[in-house]
């Protein structure tokens, strides 16, 4: 009997050690590949390969190319989707555990990790390997006074796409001013056809409309110089611009019901050729050039058209753009491999600049020279046009404060669904700016 | 046994985990979301002690009580759905053809995530593409129903969908309830001449009255914490017309970065459930309870 229960005893030890032994084999091993000298760079970003199979494998590629280059790095990567990738990096920043490098939006959206000192400034590395490699006017927008704490990677801007068809069979032009415009929108609703989609009930998509009417209207600086209180928001031509979004609306200007639809619900009626119109931004070039999932018949058919100019408003140069920049990278302020994170990031804007357009069609926030590149001609036009762009406003929602943005998305929605009268529209976000400024 | 059982350190080495896991994740919280109600705090930065604010504000807010109204709707007609699973659930237990095959169809859509249903109910509310108005254009509707995009019918467009989602997870229950009765006081009845509906009503029902109760206290407290479909398919909108407690909290938090409102509000939905479990109790128990 006491014989067995030192057996077992001896068993149940020989396991503790036996465990014990594992566990420091395997912390051994650990160390020993830090120990190899290898610095690890974390790095999170938001292009899973299922959802955005391009750019994951653009990101993949620079990293294996720069792993190979700088022997004593690795990179580690960790993927999300783009929303959760928000909320994680919101829990991950309030617990002071950021990535060494992630990506950010600009204006609003890095403004209150920079307040938090959560983040590095990276003038030094844009001046060392970045100069004059940006589109003017986007790194800016990563910048809280004065100082650049995100590198852009993507630019979008904002076009009426269109389908070609359905304008040659109802003998429509391309509309160049507002008056064309609703000339076209007319001829399209009398014959029973959806003039343009747009998904309100995300509000952005839908915004759009709102910000190229008031850019028009107003003139190209009026939504930029609200959010930086120079201007009102109850300025009588943001109220006008929100009266034509409404004049639109009574018009049957756009897809039935449309505060029920996101943006995705509102493509679907472009894509499937039951809307005539779809004002979105170039992410969307993709499913008009080169996407393999969308059929070359389809593709034939879609062309784009600037926003048109209003008559008698302020905006007169229709080379005036809504857009804004998409993601851009941060280096974290408390990262132990800093400087080799930064050198990184300088790495991959540059190399992404390269390979973005050829393999993603995504337009990136660096230069990019057309000549020796193999393009469908939509996206040489386009990078063409942002050569010649006299103006670039940022998005309202991009530039102005997460609660104003949040605002201004249900605002947008409300004025869609004709829920608020336009001098509502303006008041509304006149107060919740107010509030802010105080 | 006996002995290691009723010792008290045992005792408290046996419960420790469970009371340890039960404080760090739920009351705990709790408190902290109480307390983060107090601050100004943007989730990220540095938080700023405003006392009460908070809460006064939410009391006085609008919107609030408005979302609080759209909870207790979809709380009321949740519980009135219940009397439809019930008779459901009768059927499916006197031994009708096929029950099992019927049970598991409703069962169903509780397999599915809330996204994936919000998806299709989205695509079968499109107001020109999707089903139901389609099938009124057929029918000779000149105007459907714009359904999630008109303020005024949002809310009950809504509840559709939900009810549908949980109808399996009630009948199950009901279900099982209702097997458990004993056969002999049902064969009792029926020799005594009673019909189906008065077995149902006088010998069924009460005798599984003490499951009704608790599922009434689920559907209500489950419906005014309710937030998936309601996020995937609306997001409270338009104008804040399907707006529940829950997005509403969300969207204070998380896309406002309105971190001590949203927690603030998180608190008030705390305290109105509590108080709603506590009426629902007291108005139920005051019925004698059935044995069997």
């Amino acid at each position: 009997m006491v014989k067995k229960k030192t057996v077992s005893v001896l068993m149940s030890l020989i396991m503790l050690v036996s465990l014990a032994l594992v566990g420091c084999s395997s912390s051994s091993s650990t160390e020993e590949s830090s120990a190899d000298d290898k610095k690890v760079i974390k790095f999170m970003h938001l292009w899973p390969e299922g959802s955005s199979n391009a750019q994951f494998s653009i990101v993949k590629d620079i990293i294996e190319e720069y792993e190979k280059e700088h022997t004593d790095i690795k990179v580690e990567t960790e993927i999300l989707n783009p929303d959760q990738y928000r909320e994680k990096l919101k829990v991950l920043a309030s617990s002071n555990e950021l990535p060494d490098i992630g990506m950010t939006w600009s204006d609003g959206f890095i403004k209150p990790y920079v307040e938090g000192d959560m983040l590095a400034p990276l003038d030094d590395i844009v001046d060392a390997n970045l100069k004059d490699a940006f589109i003017p006017g986007v790194k800016e927008s990563y910048a809280v006074d004065g100082k650049t704490y995100g590198l852009p990677l993507e630019l979008n801007i904002s076009y009426v796409f269109y389908n070609k068809e359905i304008f040659e069979k109802f003998n429509l032009d391309v509309p160049q001013t507002f008056e064309e415009y609703k000339n076209v929108v007319k001829t399209l609703a009398d014959n029973g056809v959806v003039p343009a989609t747009v998904g309100a009930k995300d509000g952005w998509p839908a915004s759009f409309w709102f910000m190229y009417l008031a850019d028009r209207i107003g003139g190209s600086t009026i939504l930029t110089d609200v959010i930086h209180g120079k201007a009102k928001m109850d300025d009588p031509a943001i109220v006008k611009a929100a009266e034509e979004v409404q004049n639109l609306v009574d018009m049957g200007g756009f897809v039935k019901g449309s505060s029920a639809l996101s943006n995705d619900d509102a493509k679907g009626y472009f894509m499937n050729e039951q809307a005539a119109m779809f004002l979105t931004a170039t992410w969307e070039l993709p499913n008009y050039t080169t996407s393999p999932d969308v059929s070359q018949e389809f593709k034939d058919k879609i062309g784009y058209f600037k926003f048109p100019t209003y008559e008698g408003g302020k905006g007169t140069d229709i080379n005036s753009y809504v857009g804004g920049p998409g993601v851009g990278l941060f280096v974290a302020k408390d990262s132990k491999v800093q400087k080799e994170a930064k050198d990184f990031s300088a790495y991959l804007v540059k190399k992404w600049g390269e390979k973005s357009v050829t393999d993603a069609g995504v337009i990136p926030a660096t230069k990019v020279d057309t000549d020796n590149l193999d393009l469908a001609p939509m996206y040489i036009e386009i990078l063409k046009d942002l050569s010649e762009a006299s103006n670039v406003t940022t998005y309202f929602d991009t530039q102005s404060s997460p609660a104003v943005s949040e605002l201004h998305h249900d605002l947008v929605t409300a004025l869609f669904g004709k829920q608020v009268t336009p001098e509502d529209f303006v008041k509304q976000h006149a107060d919740e700016l107010a509030q802010e400024q105080e | 046994m006996k002995g290691v059982m009723s010792n008290k350190f045992v005792i408290t080495l046996y419960v420790l985990p469970a009371l340890i896991l039960i404080l760090l994740l739920i009351y705990i919280p709790i408190v902290l979301t109480g307390y983060y109600g107090l601050m100004d705090w943007n989730g990220i930065g540095k938080m700023k002690f405003i006392g009460l604010e908070n809460y006064i504000e939410l009391v006085q807010d609008k919107k609030f009580w408005q979302s609080t109204w759209h909870s207790l709707l979809l709380g009321i007609f949740s519980t009135v759905s219940l009397v439809g699973y019930l008779v459901l659930s009768l059927i499916l237990a006197s031994k009708i053809k096929g029950a099992n095959f019927l049970r598991k169809i409703y069962l169903i859509p509780m397999l599915l995530s809330s996204v994936a249903i919000g998806q299709l109910w989205a695509k079968i509310f499109d107001p020109t593409n999707g089903m139901i108005n389609r099938l009124l254009v057929m029918l000779g509707v000149d105007n459907p129903p714009l359904w999630l995009a008109d303020s005024n019918i949002v809310l009950y467009a809504l509840f559709i969908p939900i009810v549908w989602q949980y109808a399996g997870f009630y009948i199950i229950i009901f279900y099982a309830a209702l097997k458990n009765v004993p056969e002999e006081l049902i064969e009792a009845a029926k020799i005594d001449g009673a019909n189906p509906i008065q077995i149902a009503y006088k010998i069924k029902i009460p005798l599984i009255s003490g499951v009704i109760k608790v599922m009434v206290i689920l559907a209500i407290v489950g419906s005014l914490k309710y937030f998936d479909l309601i996020f995937v398919l609306t997001g409270g909108g338009p104008n804040g017309a399907s707006e529940v407690m829950a997005s509403y909290m969300y969207r204070e938090a998380f896309s406002k970065y309105n971190f001590g409102y949203g927690s603030a509000i998180g608190f008030g939905l705390l305290v109105i459930c509590l108080i709603m479990t506590w009426l629902i109790q007291k108005l139920l128990t005051s019925k004698e309870d059935v044995q069997f």
